[in-house]
């Protein structure tokens, strides 16, 4: 077991009447990328806000190699907010040459831009950014410092899809360098492909931890079996199926395909637009909240 | 066409009275000025000529002169002070009371002129002592008052807008996750609008001064430690103002309030000196009023920093209690 560069514990925010982050504890070993996946509102970027030292906990603490969060902390981490904008006027080596100045060892400018595929872009006023190169601009700002562990807060929500698999690909070589890489997001395909080790935040607490594909095994069945609302009658809801209601849809979990189907037939429900698929993170939060993940 | 123009019309409406500070604002702002005009210029009609009263009028109260109407009497604390006032024609006449009483008027002065004759006709006896020296220009006047009022704008709407505008963007939020403490991001910022201004004050005064054939008498380099303290001032209060809060009609509307008082009281466009002691009082206490003082004291009268001392000092504090309690209060996020 590889020794935990961060370590949560008991983390509590509280607000006038809400709680957004309530007990949550965990510990993230070096070198690994950790997923703290939920829907929007469940407590995740208050918790990773915490672990970045920009908010103050109401109660409970998090320790970064060992310690409590301090200067070093500051000089070794990197952040990737959710939104952040840029001072006007500044071109893209500006903008990351101010960053640089802020720490006292960091990572050569022109292999961070080589790094986030900035280097055509480098004299380019950041204004004049599309979303994908902006969001690569934030985070070549997150390496400039050559962080120990960096900090992505729902990295691609907003870019398109072709953005999103550079920027992952991008993340992916970052995690070949060894970081500790903390990500949010409430996309199960990013945690599924980036995240060694995940944790499903739901109303302020975690409601599942593990690795992405232990977690699947543990809470589902070999097949998910996938149906339209409309095409699954009353009368079927009594059937002795493991099903969930999702908004537009009937998922039935099953380790027997071909006996789920003999009673799905025999209960007369059509099978038109039936799909069978392996389950995924969304699955599983839908199994553990009974709500979707992006609802 | 219309559908489309009444349409957008309509929108821009609800945005302008909802936003509420502007709304305010707008109306507001007119009125004030209106009522504070009318504080300090208003009330019974003003006098017309102003003696300069040697160890003060009290003692000299029962001469027939003292009670001459539309005469202003000042007491000035020696004759050699206030015959400094009299060259500059910034009173009529100098008046030394005594048996028989000396005056010094200014015989380039048309008001001396006037106020001599009155002084004359109420003590024949008194004895005459002319001095000569011309008025100022009302634009060398305004010269000092314009430098600093551009001073005033920068700093406050430079450095408070900005500070909002890094604020509301998350900018901020993303310094504050790096190694750079509040003390460090303010003091950069200071330290960049002090640098902006300098260039920018220096050039303005090379080219106005050359336009209308301006001379400094004093020295320039106190003039640049005046317009350092000056410009300090004004930052510290922009970034005071900016400190904490992420509403941008407030703090516009905090900018405004701190400028239009300092533009209507601090001396930028007429002298204050006629006006009641309360507003006196209220307008030496702002920022821009110090720094004009000395400013105009060392470009108009060649005054060195012992005589403009306090209005350094009161500039200095001012800076470290505003930098002081904006430090405290600032906020890295919304």
């Amino acid at each position: 077991m590889r020794a935990p560069i961060l370590e949560v514990r008991d983390l509590l925010k509280q607000y006038p009447g809400v709680t957004a982050v309530n007990g949550i504890s965990f510990s993230v070993p070096e070198g690994m990328c950790f997923g703290l996946l939920g829907p929007n509102g469940a407590g995740k970027t208050t918790t990773i806000e915490i672990m970045e030292g920009i908010l103050t906990p109401t109660a409970g603490e998090v320790r970064y190699r060992g310690e409590p969060l301090g200067e070093r902390f500051r000089e070794e981490a990197g952040i990737l907010f959710q939104a952040t904008a840029l001072q006007n006027f500044l071109t893209v080596r500006q903008s990351l040459a101010m960053f640089h100045g802020l720490y006292a060892h960091g990572r050569d400018i022109d292999e961070v831009l080589k790094l986030c595929s900035l280097e055509a872009l480098a004299e380019r006023d950041n204004r004049k950014l599309s979303g994908g190169q902006l969001q690569r601009l934030l985070l070549a700002i997150a390496l400039v410092n050559d962080p120990a562990v960096l900090f992505l807060d729902e990295p691609t929500t907003g870019l398109d899809p072709q953005a999103r698999r550079n920027f992952w690909a991008l993340v992916e070589s970052i995690k070949a360098q060894h970081k500790t890489i903390i990500l949010t997001t409430h996309y199960m395909e990013e945690a599924e492909l980036l995240c060694d080790e995940i944790a499903i935040v739901d109303r302020g607490r975690i409601i599942a931890q593990g690795v992405p594909r232990a977690l699947l095994r543990e809470h589902f069945a070999a097949v998910l079996l996938e149906l339209p609302r409309a095409d699954f009658p009353d009368g079927a809801r009594k059937l002795p199926l493991q099903r969930i209601d999702a908004d537009d849809r009937v998922e039935i979990t099953t380790d027997d395909l071909d006996a789920t189907l003999r009673t799905l037939i025999n209960a007369e429900v059509p099978l038109k637009n039936l799909r069978i698929r392996p389950a995924n993170l969304e699955d599983l939060f839908l199994e553990l909240t009974g709500r979707e993940l992006r609802a | 066409m219309m559908r489309r123009l009444l349409s957008v019309w309509h929108a821009r409406n609800l945005e302008f009275i909802r936003d509420r500070g502007t709304l305010v604002f707008t109306l507001l702002l007119p009125l004030s000025i209106i009522v504070g005009m009318g504080f300090i210029f208003g009330g019974p009609p003003r006098p017309l000529f102003k003696v300069g009263v040697v160890g003060g009028a009290a003692a000299a109260r029962a001469d027939a002169f003292f009670h001459t109407r539309y005469v202003q009497f000042l007491a000035v604390p020696s004759a050699a002070a206030g015959l400094h006032e009299v060259r500059h024609q910034r009173i009529d006449l100098l008046l030394e009371p005594g048996a028989p009483p000396r005056y010094w008027v200014n015989t380039d002065s048309p008001k001396g002129y006037i106020t001599e004759k009155l002084l004359l006709a109420a003590d024949p006896h008194a004895l005459r002592l002319p001095v000569s020296g011309k008025a100022l220009p009302y634009l060398d006047w305004l010269f000092p008052g314009i430098l600093g009022m551009n001073v005033m704008f920068s700093c406050l709407f430079g450095v408070g807008y900005v500070v909002l505008r890094y604020r509301q963007s998350g900018f901020l939020k993303r310094l504050h996750a790096t190694p750079l403490s509040a003390f460090e991001f303010l003091s950069a910022q200071v330290l960049s609008r002090l640098t902006i201004i300098l260039i920018v004050t220096t050039g303005l005064y090379l080219v106005i001064a050359t336009m209308i054939h301006f001379h400094s008498a004093g020295s320039i380099a106190l003039l640049l430690l005046i317009t350092v303290l000056g410009a300090l001032s004004m930052i510290a209060l922009g970034l005071t103002v900016a400190a904490r809060f992420a509403s941008e009609e407030l703090v516009n509307g905090l900018l405004n309030l701190l400028t239009w008082p300092m533009m209507l009281l601090s001396g930028v466009w007429f002298s204050l000196a006629g006006s009641p002691k309360w507003v006196q009082w209220a307008a030496d206490a702002l920022p821009l009023t110090q720094f004009l003082h000395a400013a105009r004291e060392v470009m108009l009268y060649g005054a060195g920093i012992g005589a403009i001392a306090p209005n350094l000092i009161y500039l200095a504090l001012v800076t470290l209690v505003f930098l002081g309690f904006g430090a405290w209060s600032f906020k890295w996020r919304i």
